[in-house]
C-alpha cells in the first residue's frame, strides 16, 4: 500500500510519456494522479495505529545489507501527507500556465515519488537514493522552467547540494562500517546504535545542514528560489528543505545519540545563528521572493534549535515538547511557505517582477490575493490561531525547558524581527499608495485561489484544533527523546 | 589441464576467425554478416561464462570470479561496440577486418584479466594492444593516423618497460607465476607502466584524449572502455596476489588520476576530449579498490561492479556521440527536441557517470567509498567524493545545451545502442543485489 503511494506518481509520469497526450490532458492527468495519491495517504492516516506501520522490507543489495525497507510512523506520516497535499495544489496551480506542460508534469510527478519515498525510507541507502534524485529533479525544474539567471542558479543549487549529499553518503558509510554487523537498515541501526565517532556525525550533519539549510551553508538557497518557477519554489521550500531536518530527526539523532548529546550545544548555536541571520538578512531584502526564501532559513533554524535542545540534559517532557514542535514546524512551514511562494508566483505572473518597491496598494485591486497574503504572513510569523504559533510555542517552551534559556531568549528576537519584516513587506506591497506595477495586477483567479486557500485553511485548522496532528506526532517525539537519551 | 574451462575465450577466437574467413568470400554489401558472426562468438562467451564453474585450465591462467566478470563485461560491451561500428562501417572496403580486430582486442582484454603469470600477462597485453593500434588508424584519415601513431609509440614504449619489469621480478624471485612472484619496488613501477597505459591512468594517460578525438567514434568508444576492464582486473590480481604490494603507491596514483582527469575535463569544448578526460578520472576511482585489495573484503565486489557499471555507462555516452555525429558542445544544443531518446540516454549516462542513483555507477561508487574507508584509506574516499562533485560541473556543461530551446540543425535519430546502454545502466543499478549475489 505504501509502495503504491510512493510509486503511483511515477507511473502517472510514465503514462505522460505516451504519444498523443495533449497539453490539457497532461495537466488533468497530473491533478488526477496527485489527488488519487492524496486520497491514498488519507486512507493510510485513517488506518494508522501507532508504531511503524505499513512496513515493507525487501532485499536489494544483500552484500552490504541494504534493502528496500519502507514504513511510516508519527515522524514521517505528517510529512508524507503534507507532501502529497502540496504536490496536488502545485498541480492545480500550474494547470494551463506552464510551457511544455507534459515534461513539467512528468518532472513534478517524478519529484513527488522521490519525496514520498524519502520520507517513507527506512534504509539509509534508499534514503540517499531519493535524496540525490530530488536534487536532480529540482535542477531540471529550475533550469528548464525558471527565469532570470536560472542556469547559474541551477548549477549552484546542484553543485552545492550534491556536495552535501556526498558528505551524507560518506557519513552513511561511516555508520555502516561502525555497525556490527555492517548494515544500512535504519531499524537495525536505531535498535543498536553504532559506536561511531564525531567525524561521522560531522559528515552526516554537514550533508543534512546543506539541505536544511543552516547558516553558513545556506548560500545556494536564495538564488535557487528566486529563479525557480513558483510551483518549484513551493516544493523546494515546502518539501525539499524538510529532507534535511527530517534527516536530523530520523537519522542523526537516534543513530548517533552519544555524539548528538556531546555536540548538542553546537547544534543549538547553529540553530540560533540561523534563526537570527535568516531573519536579519530577510529584513534587508527588496526582492519579495528572496525575502520569503530567507524566512525559510529562519524557520528551519527553529527546527534545528529544537532538535539540538533534544540532546541537552533538561527534563524529558520539555525535550519531547521541543521535538514535537520541530515536527509541527516542518509541517506548518511546508504549508505556509508553499502558500507564500505561490502568491509571489501570482505577482510574477502578472507583473514580471518581485521588487517590493515597485508594487504598492494592491489591496484595492486584488482584495482576495491580499487576504491570502495576510493570512499567510500571519501564519508565518506565528500568530496564535495559526499553525506557526503551535509549532513555535512548543519549540520555545521545549528549548527553554531543556535548559537552553539563553538560546531560547535570543531566538525570540528572531520572531520579533520576522514579524516586523513580514508586516513591513505586507504593508509595502499591498497597502499604501499604488506603485508603478500595481496597475498590472489583477486579482487571484479561481484556479489560483483553489491552489492557495487549502494550505491556509489547513494552517488555520492546525492552529485552532491541533490535537489530531499532535496526537500523531507526540509518540514519535517521545521515541526520539528516549533514543537520544541512551 | 582442461581446455573446456577456456571455452569462452575459444568462442571469441572462433568468432573472430570465422568472421574474417567469411568476409573473404562475401560481397561487400553483405559483409555485415561478419558482425553477427563476431557478436555470436562474444555472446556465446558470455553465456558459457554464466554456466561455467571456477577451475583453472592450466597454471598461469586463473578462472575465478574476477575473470568471469571480466569475460561477461568485455563480451557484452564489445557486442554493443559492434552495434555502433556496424552502422559506421557498413559497406566499407575493410568492414569484416574491423569486426575481427575488435573481437581480438576484446579477447586480449579478457586474457589480461585471467592472466596469473607475468609472461601470460605480457602476451595478453600485446594481444589487447596491437589490434587496438590498427583500430585507431582504421579510417585512414589524418586525425586517425596521428592518433594511431601516438597510441602505438606510447604503447610500444610502455610495453617494453613492462617487459623489463617482468625480467626484474623474475630475476628477483625466480618465478613468474603470481603467488610465488614478489616484484621489488623498481619492478613494480615498471610493471605498472604497461598496465596503467591500458587502464588510462596517470602518468600513462596522455594517449587517451588524442585517441578518443582522432580515431573514429566507435573505436574511441571501444578503446576507452574495453581494454580498461582487462587492465584493472590484471592490476587487482597483481595487488591481491601480493605481486605488487604497494598500496600507498596505488593510493597516490588513484588520487592523482582522478584529480588530474577531472581538472583537465573542466573546459573541454569537444565532447570526445571531455569524455576522454572523464574516463581518466573514472580510472582514478577504479584504482581505489586496487589500492585496498586484500585489506577489505569489499575490494573485489567494488572493483568488479564498478568496472561493469563504468563500461556500460561510458559506452552509452559514446553511443550518443556516435548517434548525434557531433563533437562540439555547441552542436548538442536542442538535442532533446531533435532526438528525445538519444538525449534521455545521454542524461542518464552522464548523471550515471557522476554516480547518481539508481544507476549502476552509484552502487559501484558506494562500494568503492566503503572499500576505501574500510581498507584504511578514508582520505581517498573523501577525495573521491570531492572529485565527484567537481566532475558534476563538466557533465552539466554538456547536459545543459541539450535542453536549449533553440537547437543546432540536425536530423532526428534514435540511437538504439545508446538507449540500450542507458537502460542497462539503470537496470544494473536497480538490480544490483541480484548481480552481486551471482
Amino acid at each position: 500500500m505504501l509502495t503504491l503511494v510512493i510509486f503511483l506518481p511515477l507511473a502517472a509520469a510514465a503514462s505522460l510519456a505516451l504519444p498523443r497526450v495533449g497539453a490539457r490532458t497532461a495537466g488533468w492527468i497530473w491533478i488526477a494522479a496527485t489527488a488519487a495519491d492524496l486520497a491514498l495517504v488519507a486512507a493510510l492516516w485513517a488506518g494508522y495505529g501507532g508504531g511503524v506501520a505499513y512496513e515493507t522490507r525487501l532485499r536489494w543489495i544483500p552484500s552490504v545489507n541494504a534493502g528496500y525497507h519502507v514504513g511510516v510512523d508519527g515522524l514521517s506520516l505528517p510529512l508524507i501527507a503534507m507532501t502529497s497535499l502540496l504536490f496536488l495544489l502545485c498541480a492545480v496551480y500550474s494547470l494551463g500556465r506552464t510551457p511544455r506542460p507534459r515534461a513539467y508534469a512528468a518532472l513534478f510527478l517524478f519529484l513527488q515519488t522521490v519525496c514520498l519515498g524519502l520520507f517513507a525510507a527506512l534504509d539509509l541507502l534508499l534514503f540517499f537514493v531519493f535524496f540525490d534524485l530530488a536534487i536532480v529533479g529540482m535542477y531540471f525544474v529550475i533550469v528548464g522552467w525558471g527565469h532570470g539567471d536560472r542556469a547559474r542558479s541551477g548549477l549552484m543549487f546542484f553543485l552545492y547540494t550534491f556536495l552535501g549529499s556526498l558528505a551524507l553518503l560518506l557519513g552513511f558509510i561511516g555508520l555502516y562500517l561502525a555497525a556490527e554487523p555492517h548494515t544500512f537498515d535504519m531499524a537495525d541501526l536505531v535498535a543498536d546504535p553504532p559506536r561511531a565517532g564525531g567525524l561521522v556525525l560531522l559528515a552526516v550533519g554537514a550533508g543534512l545542514a546543506v539541505k536544511t539549510p543552516v547558516v553558513p551553508v545556506h548560500t545556494w538557497l536564495p538564488p535557487a528560489h528566486t529563479d525557480a518557477p513558483a510551483a518549484g519554489s513551493a516544493i523546494l521550500a515546502g518539501v525539499l528543505l524538510k529532507m534535511g531536518t527530517y534527516g536530523f530527526a530520523r537519522i542523526a539523532v537516534p543513530m548517533l545519540p552519544e555524539q548528538w548529546r556531546a555536540h548538542a550545544w553546537v547544534i543549538v548555536v547553529i540553530g540560533v545563528v540561523s534563526v537570527l541571520y535568516g531573519s536579519l538578512v530577510a529584513l534587508a531584502q527588496e526582492n519579495l521572493k528572496r525575502l520569503v526564501a530567507y524566512t525559510s532559513v529562519n524557520h528551519m533554524g527553529y527546527v534545528v534549535l529544537a532538535l539540538g535542545a533534544a540532546g541537552l540534559g533538561g527534563g524529558a517532557a520539555a525535550r519531547e515538547l521541543a521535538v514535537s514542535g520541530a515536527v509541527t514546524q516542518m509541517v506548518s512551514h511546508g504549508l505556509v511557505t508553499g502558500a507564500l511562494f505561490l502568491i509571489t508566483g501570482v505577482l510574477w505572473d502578472r507583473a514580471g517582477s518581485y521588487r517590493i518597491g515597485r508594487f504598492g496598494g494592491l489591496a484595492g485591486r486584488a482584495p482576495v490575493l491580499t487576504g491570502l497574503m495576510a493570512v499567510a504572513v500571519f501564519a508565518s510569523l506565528g500568530l496564535p490561531g495559526l499553525s506557526g504559533f503551535i509549532a513555535e510555542f512548543q519549540i520555545f517552551t521545549g528549548v527553554i525547558g531543556a535548559g537552553a534559556v539563553a538560546a531560547g531568549a535570543v531566538s525570540l528576537l528572531g520572531i520579533l524581527v520576522t514579524a516586523a519584516l513580514l508586516l513591513l513587506a505586507l504593508q509595502r506591497v499591498f497597502l499604501g499608495g499604488p506603485g508603478e506595477l500595481t496597475g498590472r495586477v489583477r486579482d487571484a483567479r479561481p484556479g489560483e485561489l483553489a491552489a492557495i486557500a487549502p494550505l491556509l485553511v489547513l494552517s488555520l485548522v492546525i492552529g485552532i484544533v491541533p490535537g489530531w496532528l499532535l496526537d500523531l506526532i507526540e509518540p514519535a517525539a517521545r521515541a526520539v527523546v528516549t533514543l537520544v537519551g541512551r | 589441464m582442461s581446455p573446456a574451462a577456456l571455452l569462452p575465450e575459444l568462442l571469441i577466437l572462433a568468432g573472430a576467425v570465422a568472421g574474417l574467413v567469411t568476409g573473404l568470400f562475401t560481397a561487400r554489401e553483405r559483409q555485415w554478416v561478419t558482425a553477427w558472426i563476431n557478436a555470436a562468438g562474444l555472446g556465446g562467451a558470455a553465456l558459457t561464462t554464466m554456466t561455467s564453474h571456477d577451475m583453472s585450465p592450466f597454471e598461469g591462467y586463473a578462472v575465478d570470479v574476477v575473470t568471469n566478470v571480466a569475460r561477461i563485461t568485455v563480451s557484452l560491451a564489445t557486442i554493443l561496440v559492434l552495434g555502433l561500428a556496424a552502422g559506421w562501417a557498413r559497406a566499407q572496403p575493410r568492414e569484416s577486418e574491423l569486426y575481427t580486430l575488435i573481437s581480438l582486442a576484446a579477447l586480449g582484454a579478457i586474457l589480461m584479466a585471467g592472466a596469473a603469470d607475468l609472461l601470460v600477462l605480457v602476451a595478453a597485453y600485446l594481444l589487447a594492444s596491437i589490434p587496438a593500434y590498427a583500430l585507431a588508424g582504421f579510417a585512414k584519415d589524418a586525425a586517425g593516423t596521428e592518433a594511431a601513431l601516438k597510441y602505438y609509440l606510447m604503447g610500444a614504449f610502455l610495453g617494453v618497460v613492462m617487459l623489463a619489469g617482468v625480467t626484474l621480478a623474475y630475476g628477483h624471485s625466480g618465478a613468474t607465476s603470481y603467488p610465488e612472484t614478489r616484484a621489488p619496488a623498481v619492478a613494480a613501477v615498471l610493471l605498472l607502466g604497461g598496465l596503467l597505459f591500458k587502464a588510462g591512468g596517470v602518468p600513462a594517460h596522455f594517449w587517451v584524449p588524442d585517441v578518443a578525438q582522432g580515431a573514429s567514434r566507435p573505436v574511441a568508444a571501444f578503446v576507452t572502455t574495453v581494454p580498461k576492464v582487462g587492465a584493472f582486473a590484471a592490476l587487482y590480481r597483481l595487488a591481491s596476489d601480493g605481486v605488487i604490494d604497494e598500496p600507498a603507491l596505488f593510493a597516490v596514483l588513484a588520487a592523482a588520476t582522478m584529480t588530474l582527469g577531472n581538472l583537465a575535463a573542466f573546459h573541454q569544448d569537444n565532447v570526445r576530449r571531455l569524455l576522454a578526460y572523464s574516463t581518466i578520472s573514472q580510472a582514478g576511482y577504479l584504482l581505489v579498490p586496487v589500492a585496498v585489495a586484500g585489506r577489505t573484503e569489499l575490494a573485489a565486489p567494488a572493483l568488479l561492479y564498478y568496472l561493469a557499471a563504468y563500461a556500460i555507462t561510458n559506452l552509452g555516452a559514446f553511443a550518443v556521440v556516435v548517434t548525434a555525429g557531433a563533437d562540439s558542445l555547441r552542436e548538442y544544443a536542442g538535442l532533446a527536441r531533435r532526438s528525445p531518446w538519444a538525449a534521455s540516454a545521454l542524461v542518464v549516462c552522464l548523471l550515471g557517470l557522476v554516480g547518481t542513483p539508481p544507476t549502476a555507477v552509484f552502487a559501484g561508487k558506494l562500494l568503492m567509498f566503503a572499500a576505501a574507508w574500510d581498507g584504511g584509506y578514508a582520505w581517498l574516499a573523501v577525495l573521491a567524493a570531492a572529485n565527484t562533485v567537481a566532475s558534476l560541473f563538466y557533465y552539466l556543461r554538456w547536459i545543459r545545451p541539450v535542453f536549449a530551446r533553440q537547437g543546432a540543425p540536425g536530423e532526428r535519430r534514435v540511437g538504439a545502442v545508446a538507449v540500450i546502454a542507458a537502460a542497462g545502466s539503470v537496470l544494473l543499478g536497480v538490480g544490483a543485489g541480484l548481480v552481486l549475489l551471482a
